[in-house]
């Protein structure tokens, strides 16, 4: 199959690559960009652990064909911290005991990212809802929105 | 040693890989990519049990960009039983199927190809002559004389020194319950649980230069998975460099050894790196599973509560293969009369085979079955002569002193001061003589005293 150039804008760095026009995003961000943070548990919209946010909106990128995010800001969790400089949700899982496996903690925190940029104070009630997508299988979720409430506490009292 | 100088006890610490996991830097088996990597793709049984006439693979070997296809006969030694090294015989399971399916989902042949879409394209040209059978999925059904004999050696269970369950004698059950104020019987099944980790099994092993095979796998037990593969390559085992310890969930679904021996063939036979990672679906419906189980209580019961005599006959699905199931059941025996004080025990426990995907290791596999129906059976127990649940428990529990069904004496009993413990947790206050009782105290229940 004739191959496509897509361009968008990944963690803020204008990127260009090549890739058969059926290529999920997820494919294009693990496997041809090797950024690997975002996880691989279904392929299927399924699980969640590839969650990643285009334009600021809550994506499963195994679903979206790579495409589609041509001319898109795409960001991983590799663009919002890093073990220097830590985003407040990344410390807060950390700090929380969030992360057991670890292996659905991209997703989760890119889930709760996306609703704390919309929704700086949500209940718990709406944290739970936002992240319903995710699936975790060891670390446990009391873990997850605990975490999640830690970091919209800090934000109310900062 | 006191806690004092255990230093960490009590106090929080922060997960050593946390930050790698919360900042995407962790490298998981799957993140793992070489240059001119190949991909590994797995072609199944569809039907649960049959006779293999025929495997066809030409179609697929033609097809532009398979590398390699591995069938029975690339497998150096092809058996796949990974508990030969604590004597658990004969071998029954190939690594890839050749003569005989046994389950639905079994591996024949793995296609090895240049991207992963082609090896699943060629997978699918893979051409299978295969007999059917009637399969034996249900266990009952499969403990039938009658039953079709799905095993070698002539029926449908592991043999324990020459019988075809396990046994546990204790005292004289038949007698006891001739003497109990109450029979009181229950039936507890299990159907089979998948661990379902986020992140399926996966295995990558690039070849070097020097012969040996680096081979990045998610065991959850390295070593073990090093011996293993050693003994199905057949080759000294300093031959593979095993790179593990991440493990995106297991559950006991990771000591399988079951991607690494075809993923090193593959790199061996072609000399390029190989991935094999599976699908959701192989994870969810070719994996081991936790076993199901079917456990049958009777037991003999005074007006007081005291148990004084117990029967368990109970009935694992090993599925089509030993995996961890003999050892499993070996564990469930032993669990089967729970953490009381029987004086009269009797147990029947069977390793039974049937054509479903084999079940294996997970979380307390054997004990938590048993401790599940063991439960149940104490709150019917209860309910049915009309005694609280605490003191049920509380008067059946072990002594320290008194001796196991399994012939070994209890040292550190801590149930009672755990239920005592519980009970102060919630908020509930036992009576003063459930208050009373200790671990070291035999009068509690009666003054049962086998040491």
């Amino acid at each position: 199959m004739e191959s496509i150039t897509i361009t968008f804008k990944l963690n803020g760095k204008t990127t260009a690559v090549a890739v058969e026009p059926l290529t999920s995003l997820r494919s294009v961000l693990r496997e041809h960009l090797h950024f690997h943070a975002t996880k691989a548990g279904c392929g299927q919209g399924g699980c969640g652990s590839c969650t990643v946010l285009v334009n600021g909106e809550s994506v499963l990128s195994c679903l979206m064909l790579a495409a589609l995010a041509d001319g898109q800001e795409v960001t991983t969790l590799e663009g919002i911290g890093t073990p220097q400089h830590m985003h407040p949700l990344q410390a807060a899982f950390f700090d929380k005991f969030a992360a057991q496996c670890g292996y659905c903690s991209p997703g989760m925190i890119m889930a709760a990212k996306a609703l704390l940029d919309k929704n700086p104070h949500p209940t718990r009630a709406e944290i739970a809802e936002a992240l319903a997508g995710n699936l975790c299988r060891c670390t446990g979720y009391v873990a997850i929105l605990d975490a999640i409430e830690a970091v919209v506490t800090q934000m109310q009292e900062a | 040693m006191g806690v004092k100088q255990l230093g960490i006890v009590g106090q929080s610490v922060k997960r050593r890989d946390g930050m790698g996991h919360v900042t995407g830097q962790t490298q998981y088996v799957d993140d793992v990519f070489y240059p001119n990597m190949l991909w590994l793709k797995m072609v199944r049984s569809p039907i649960s049990r049959g006779i293999i006439h025929g495997i066809d693979t030409s179609k697929a070997e033609a097809f532009p960009g398979v590398v390699a296809v591995i069938t029975a006969k690339d497998v150096p030694n092809n058996w796949y039983t990974i508990l030969c090294l604590i004597g658990v015989e004969p071998n029954d399971e190939p690594v890839l199927a050749h003569e005989e399916v046994m389950y639905m989902g079994e591996p024949i042949c793995a296609i090895v190809a240049e991207t992963e879409a082609i090896a699943a394209e060629a997978a699918a040209l893979v051409k299978l002559d295969i007999e059917e059978l009637p399969p034996v999925l249900e266990l009952e059904f499969a403990i039938r004389p009658d039953a079709p004999a799905i095993k070698k050696w002539g029926n449908n269970t592991f043999m324990y020194d020459g019988y075809n369950h396990r046994k546990l004698r204790f005292g004289d059950f038949e007698t006891a319950i001739q003497k109990a104020d109450y029979v009181i019987e229950g039936t507890y099944s299990l159907s089979p649980i998948e661990h379902a980790p986020i992140e399926t099994h996966c295995c990558v092993v690039k070849p070097e230069p020097d012969g040996r095979l680096t081979v990045h796998t998610n065991t959850q037990a390295l070593y073990f998975t090093m011996d293993n593969t050693a003994i199905i390559l057949q080759v000294p085992s300093q031959r593979l460099h095993m790179v593990g310890g991440t493990v995106g969930g297991g559950f006991g679904g990771k000591v399988d050894v079951i991607t690494e021996p075809i993923t090193c063939i593959a790199a061996m036979k072609t000399g390029r790196p190989v991935k094999w990672r599976w699908t959701r679906e192989e994870e969810m419906r070719k994996s081991s599973t936790r076993a199901a189980v079917k456990m049958q209580y009777t037991d003999g019961v005074m007006n007081d509560g005291r148990i004084i005599a117990r029967k368990v006959r109970s009935l694992e699905d090993a599925g089509a293969y030993h995996r961890h199931s003999p050892y499993g059941v070996q564990k469930h025996m032993a669990n089967l009369p729970g953490p009381y004080t029987i004086p009269n025990v009797w147990v029947d426990a069977y390793c039974v085979y049937t054509n479903r995907q084999p079940s294996s290791a997970m979380r307390g596999f054997g004990v938590t079955e048993a401790t599940f129906a063991v439960e149940c059976q104490m709150e019917r127990i209860a309910r049915t002569i009309g005694i609280d649940s605490w003191e049920i428990r509380l008067i059946n529990a072990y002594r320290n002193g008194q001796m196991r069904p399994v012939q070994k004496v209890v040292e550190d009993a801590t149930l009672i001061e755990t239920i005592q413990a519980a009970a102060e947790l919630i908020g509930y206050d036992l009576p003063s003589h459930l208050k009373a009782m200790s671990s070291d105290d035999y009068a509690g229940n009666g003054g049962r005293h086998h040491g």
